[in-house]
């Protein structure tokens, strides 16, 4: 029994798809803590989809993907703000426009022109078969992110707290929200190596959804919300292997069943306990 | 003490449209000072002007003798949001919100420091809120959530404190017990500024009052300023108005008159000669 549990152990590729997959979690799941609160969860899954022609080309022309993804990033954060200003679209509409454009492209660049990469391993993670290059780059950038969000995380609370206060004790409220959504299109980078396009959502929302009904004090939350994050992505990797699943799949599976549970039983918030403090 | 200098302030916003005008103005500490207006009289502008946010395109804003920006840095400045601009839901705990007050003292990580603490429970004292240190600020009632944002206030220790709106949604028992608290803070050399267009709050809560509309129609203090031909001014026709005169209220030759002015929150009520300038009696709850 022992034998089998610690089976996935012995392979090298395994092992790294596990640790790599803890840490991308627990770094979407820190900025889940913010996302969610600000009801801009959706930019997650806009920045996920925008990045994928970026991704594709990089990999075509032999670059590094961060870079692609860095600029099909700011590109499409770009067009976001064009159309918006220039037209009398509201903000939902320009932002499902401008990102399945941009997916779109990608899909169709990586179909007419199949190069290391492929449409699977986009849209649903090839965390199993990373290379030890991309997986430099994926740790790079979650340290890179988690130091800084070690750092800024009291200043960050602060401006999407109460903006105008936080000015008025000298924050620069437009340069820490410029951060925040470099250090998300970061995370988002990263975890579409993890869990593909489709799903980097849920990373981005989920843990922090569920730790936001178990606590009332954000610096809980947000140490809920990363242990949550890491620990449902490094299970869901070790699991895919006995289940032969999509690791991406299982992740995100395994974190929404907690949610659930969370969400039925929670001390304070949880489905039961309002009912019961509802009914007196 | 002389705090804020208005020097012919104006400010236009990028699409053409000008939202000040012109203002000069001389702010005290130990005084409350009303802030009145309609909306979009440029009372929110004025304020951004006066925190930073928007720069006057022309003429200047000096706190205590510095730019802006400066003052900003020293905590010279507080701001007390309206209850609405605040998410309530949002996983931080009393002392949480009033430690926020304090981050401009801290250093680079902000941790808090002992005096931070202190600062913290002291505030927290102050409002007569030490009990709710522990709670999350949405289980708290209107009156309670102004002092807490008050209390953050208190421990930024600033000599201004920037009320926008503080009493939409309070009742009138908790405005008054508000209203005793800030004059407190008031005495204590604090400057006050309060942003509203409940007109009729201002007589027994305001010592100064400041009616813009766009550029500054009067200023000075209420007994003076805070007039039925400044108010018309300020507001045009748009304010409800009922004026009881001659035979309706005296059996005798009294050219004394009623003037009720309203916006459908609490009615100033004016008495005296010509319309009355003379403010006798106030707000009182229909």
């Amino acid at each position: 029994m022992m034998e089998l549990a610690l089976e996935p152990f012995a392979y090298n590729y395994m092992v790294k798809a596990i640790w790599v997959s803890a840490l991308v979690g627990g770094v979407c799941a820190f900025l889940s803590a913010y996302l969610m609160l600000k009801g801009w969860s959706l930019m997650g899954d806009a920045l996920a989809h925008s990045i994928v022609p970026g991704v594709v080309l990089s990999y075509a022309l032999a670059l590094p993907f961060a870079i692609g993804a860095f600029f099909a990033g700011m590109l499409a954060a770009l067009s976001m703000a064009i159309v918006k200003q220039r037209t009398r679209l509201r903000e939902d509409a320009v932002i499902g426009l401008i990102f399945t454009a941009f997916f779109a492209a990608g899909l169709l660049m990586v179909s007419i022109n199949p190069t290391a990469v492929n449409i699977q391993a986009i849209i649903f993670g090839n965390i199993l078969a990373i290379s030890d290059q991309d997986i430099n780059q994926v740790v790079i950038i979650s340290v890179g992110c988690l130091i800084v969000l070690c750092v800024k995380w009291k200043d960050l609370m602060a401006v999407f707290f109460d903006e105008n206060h936080a000015r008025s004790i000298g924050l620069r409220v437009t340069a820490l929200k410029v951060l925040f959504f470099t250090l998300l299109s970061a995370a988002c980078v990263a975890a579409l190596q993890t869990v593909g396009a489709i799903l980097v959502i849920a990373m981005v929302v989920t843990p922090g959804a569920t730790a936001y009904l178990l606590t009332d004090k954000f610096d809980r939350l947000i140490v809920i919300a990363v242990l949550l994050g890491s620990v449902t992505s490094g299970v869901g990797a070790y699991a895919s292997f006995f289940l032969d699943a999509n690791p991406g799949g299982l992740i995100v599976t395994l974190q929404t069943l907690i949610f659930l549970s969370v969400f039925l039983f929670a001390p304070k918030y949880g489905f039961f306990k309002r009912r019961a403090a509802a009914n007196g | 003490m002389n705090i804020i200098e208005l020097n012919n302030v104006g400010v236009t916003y990028p699409n053409g449209q000008i939202a000040l005008e012109g203002v000069n103005a001389t702010l005290r500490t130990g005084t409350i000072c009303g802030l009145v207006g309609v909306n979009g009289a440029g009372k929110s502008t004025l304020f951004k002007a006066i925190m930073g946010f928007v720069k006057p395109t022309v003429g200047k804003v000096s706190i205590a003798g510095q730019e802006v920006r400066q003052a900003l840095k020293k905590n010279l400045v507080s701001y007390v949001p309206q209850t609405e601009e605040v998410d309530w839901n949002f996983p931080v705990l009393v002392e949480d919100v009033v430690m926020m007050g304090r981050y401009g003292h801290m250093g680079f990580m902000r941790r808090p420091a002992r005096a931070d603490h202190q600062a913290v429970d002291n505030a927290l004292e102050r409002v007569d809120m030490g009990a709710y240190k522990k709670r999350q600020i949405g289980e708290l009632s209107g009156g309670q959530r102004k002092r807490v944002f008050v209390a953050r206030a208190l421990a930024q220790g600033g000599q201004i404190i920037l009320l926008d709106e503080p009493f939409t949604g309070v009742d009138i028992k908790t405005e008054e017990s508000l209203v005793a608290l800030f004059r407190l803070l008031a005495r204590e050399d604090r400057l006050i500024l309060v942003s509203t267009h409940n007109l009729g709050s201002v007589p027994n809560f305001c010592d100064d009052v400041m009616l813009i509309n766009q550029s500054l129609l009067a200023h000075g203090p209420v007994e003076t300023t805070f007039t039925q031909s400044n108010l018309a001014k300020a507001f045009g026709g748009i304010l409800r108005h009922h004026q009881l005169v001659g035979a309706d209220l005296h059996d005798d030759e009294d050219r004394r008159s009623v003037t009720v002015l309203t916006d459908d929150e609490r009615p100033l009520v004016l008495y005296g000669e010509e319309g009355g300038q003379k403010i006798t009696k106030h707000g009182t709850e229909e």
